[in-house]
């Protein structure tokens, strides 16, 4: 594609930001036009979340920038990450837009918690066939397909384990990470509280106060920019058939992601590269076993091998595919997958603090368990 | 531990709920049925509306949800989830500015205006909360009130266990998360209430599907019916639910989704040890007299 996030701008990562969800993005936007070495006035589009409650125009007024050519909204939470950026790369190619801010902040710990059950979405029609049985956090639904994982593959509560200890230790390196300098053991892992057995308390990703935001442009603009580029060069969304938000339980299969094998086959194609062209992986961590089927349905192992696979220390820093080096949503902060993207185009650029050695592409995968996207980033 | 000030706090400051709606204008047939029900044998009401009937306008209907940005719902569901999952109405307050005439369409708005506590009372430990609900037509406010409840530990419930919904059967609606209902899901609803699990099948295909919808993915009939289950199954996959607290729960529970005989899959909760493959039961566990619950419960092999 011919567009380049060339700008990444991020709050501080917190559990209480003592300040108004808007009063973030307009941070997090300010943030990362500055470090793309351009202006409000530069900007004509802004892409966000449905879920984020912060409206592009109230975004522009803060922020002062004056007239917008396209503004855009992507749904089913977290799956939205990556497809804000396809939003904006698409507006760019079409000359929708010249330069546009993906953004998402939210006070995720301090306000609404996502964590919590949320009675008021059981008014959707599709969530009382699960919500009103008390099926009713997204921590229980992962719950649901890591079992019959478990059962299928042979899987275990330590398989998961190792994916939260893997995204703790990066994290502890990582200054800007809630856990910076507290790293886990297996042993904590399965020592943690159940929240919805099979998942202990750290299979479950943070609940974060803060922003991320993105800028897009073109890849001439991005050319007189100071920054090197993170070009896109595939991005694309994901839905596959029965899906559901959260609770696919009605395919003929529940060990699969397959709207994730819908966004591995896009990116494939059109980025003409494969799973052993990816130089570092940054894989949606909300819940530790949907890294597991990740890895299966992007092609990195076969099914039911990923346990195999994680424990063969593949994932570290110096494996052969190193994943998540921030920390994650594990380890540094719950933005929905927009500090990921963040990590990808820094691990790009070279200036990531766990830096991996000669990145060429970076694989970044939103949201699991809900309609999807995902990003190849390269230099 | 909630921190229920913080949480009122933060519904207060979203302010008013967005204008909802009436169902219907104000109507000479549903103004006779309240006269009717109340007693008032007064003349005068065939071009306007009693004064007190301005919440009837506005009033969800039998399967009516709270919008999701209903304070009073939010704040209850808060006060459940902290233990307080008792409430009783203590106080309405109503101003009419002036009569409602046949024809007017009703909005409602609604304002988390305090939430006081925690108080010691007869009934137990709790909560006062206010809301403020203004009635308008157009832009007119034409009705105001100030409704107050106290929503409750009983006393007596240990502090951390919120009281199995079958043990209170004047439970509030907010006790229980229920379902949405619409014309494509009634069927199964009703059937619950008569103590049917009925499975969604297509009038063209003859196609089984849950959960149910109104176009066949097969054939593209839109002639929905359905056939009543036995009721058996296997369990596909269980999760036992630990945190957090799940309004009408007890923690730890067990939620099922169930392969049935018939070919498709359904969520309940599970009465019993769970495991993988094995056979459960649906049983129907009446929540009022809008709400049945099927939910499992192990049972012998075939």
């Amino acid at each position: 594609m011919n567009a380049a996030i060339v700008g990444i701008g991020a709050t501080d990562f917190s559990k209480n930001s003592g300040r108004s969800e808007l009063q973030l993005a307009a941070e997090a936007v300010r943030a990362a036009l500055d470090d793309a070495g351009l202006t409000p006035s530069d900007v004509d589009g802004l892409v966000s979340f449905t879920m984020d409650t912060n409206a592009e125009i109230a975004v522009a007024r803060e922020l002062g920038i004056p007239e917008l050519t396209f503004f855009s909204r992507v749904h089913y939470g977290g799956g939205a990450a990556c497809a804000t950026v396809q939003q904006a790369a698409m507006a760019v190619e079409t000359g929708a837009a010249k330069v546009v801010v993906c953004y998402r902040a939210f006070n995720e710990r301090s306000g609404h918690r996502f964590g919590q059950v949320q009675t008021a979405a059981a008014a959707n029609i599709d969530n009382s066939w699960s919500y009103p049985m008390g099926l009713g956090t997204p921590a229980a639904m992962v719950a649901m397909f890591a079992r019959r994982y478990m059962h299928e593959y042979g899987a275990t509560s330590e398989d998961f384990g190792r994916v939260a200890v893997l995204d703790r230790k990066h994290a502890a390196t990582n200054p800007h990470a809630w856990f910076h300098n507290r790293p886990i053991t297996l042993e904590d892992h399965q020592n943690s509280r159940w929240i919805a057995e099979p998942l202990h308390l750290l299979d479950c990703c943070q609940e974060t106060d803060g922003g991320v935001a993105l800028v897009v442009t073109s890849r001439e603009r991005a050319r007189d920019l100071p920054n090197k580029p993170a070009h896109v060069k595939a991005a694309t969304q994901g839905s596959s058939v029965d899906q559901f938000t959260m609770t696919s339980y009605y395919r003929d299969d529940l060990t699969g992601l397959p709207e994730m094998g819908v966004v591995a086959r896009g990116l494939w194609e059109r980025s003409g590269i494969g799973p052993s062209d990816v130089d570092v992986a940054v894989l949606y961590d909300h819940f530790t076993p949907f890294v597991l089927v990740q890895l299966e349905e992007l092609g990195f192992c076969g099914k039911g091998e990923a346990k195999d696979f994680v424990a063969s220390g593949a994932l570290e820093l110096d494996g052969a595919l190193p994943l998540n080096p921030h920390g994650g949503q594990l380890g540094e902060a719950y933005l929905h997958g927009m500090n990921g993207i963040a990590e990808g185009v820094r691990q790009v650029r070279g200036t990531a603090v766990n830096q991996v050695g000669d990145v060429e592409h970076v694989l970044v995968t939103a949201g699991t368990g809900v309609p999807t996207s995902g990003l190849v980033l390269a230099r | 531990m909630i921190d229920i000030e913080k949480e009122a706090a933060r519904i207060a400051e979203r302010g008013e709920s967005a204008p909802r709606l009436a169902r219907d204008p104000v109507n000479l047939p549903m103004i006779n049925n309240w006269l009717e029900a109340i007693g008032d044998q007064h003349p005068g009401y065939t071009e306007v509306a009693p004064p007190a009937m301005v919440q009837v306008w506005t009033m969800g209907g039998l399967h009516g949800q709270r919008s999701a940005d209903d304070p009073l719902g939010a704040m209850m569901a808060i006060l459940d989830e902290a233990g307080y999952t008792s409430v009783v109405a203590t106080n309405s307050d109503q101003t009419y500015h002036r009569y409602l005439k046949i024809g007017e369409h009703l909005s409602v708005t609604s304002t988390l205006e305090d939430v006081t506590g925690p108080k010691r009372t007869g009934l137990g430990e709790g909560w006062f909360v206010t809301t403020r609900s203004t009635w308008y037509v157009g832009d007119e406010p034409v009705a105001e009130m100030r409704f107050r409840v106290l929503k409750f530990r009983p006393a007596g419930q240990p502090a951390s266990a919120p009281e199995a919904p079958a043990a209170q059967p004047e439970a509030p609606k907010t006790h229980v998360i229920r379902p949405s209902v619409n014309r494509d899901t009634e069927y199964f609803w009703e059937g619950c209430r008569q103590g049917e699990l009925r499975i969604q099948r297509c009038g063209g295909c003859g196609l089984l599907r849950h959960p149910p919808g109104p176009m066949c993915p097969e054939c593209g009939a839109t002639k929905p019916k359905y056939l009543v289950s036995d009721g058996r199954g296997v369990v596909y996959s269980y999760v036992v639910h630990h945190h957090p607290q799940v309004p009408g729960k007890q923690t730890p529970f067990v939620i099922a989704l169930v392969e049935l005989d018939e070919g498709v899959r359904m969520l309940g909760e599970l009465d019993g040890e769970p495991s993988i493959g094995q056979r459960v039961e649906v049983v129907f566990t009446k929540v009022d007299d809008e709400l049945t619950m099927p939910s499992w419960r192990t049972c012998a092999d075939r």
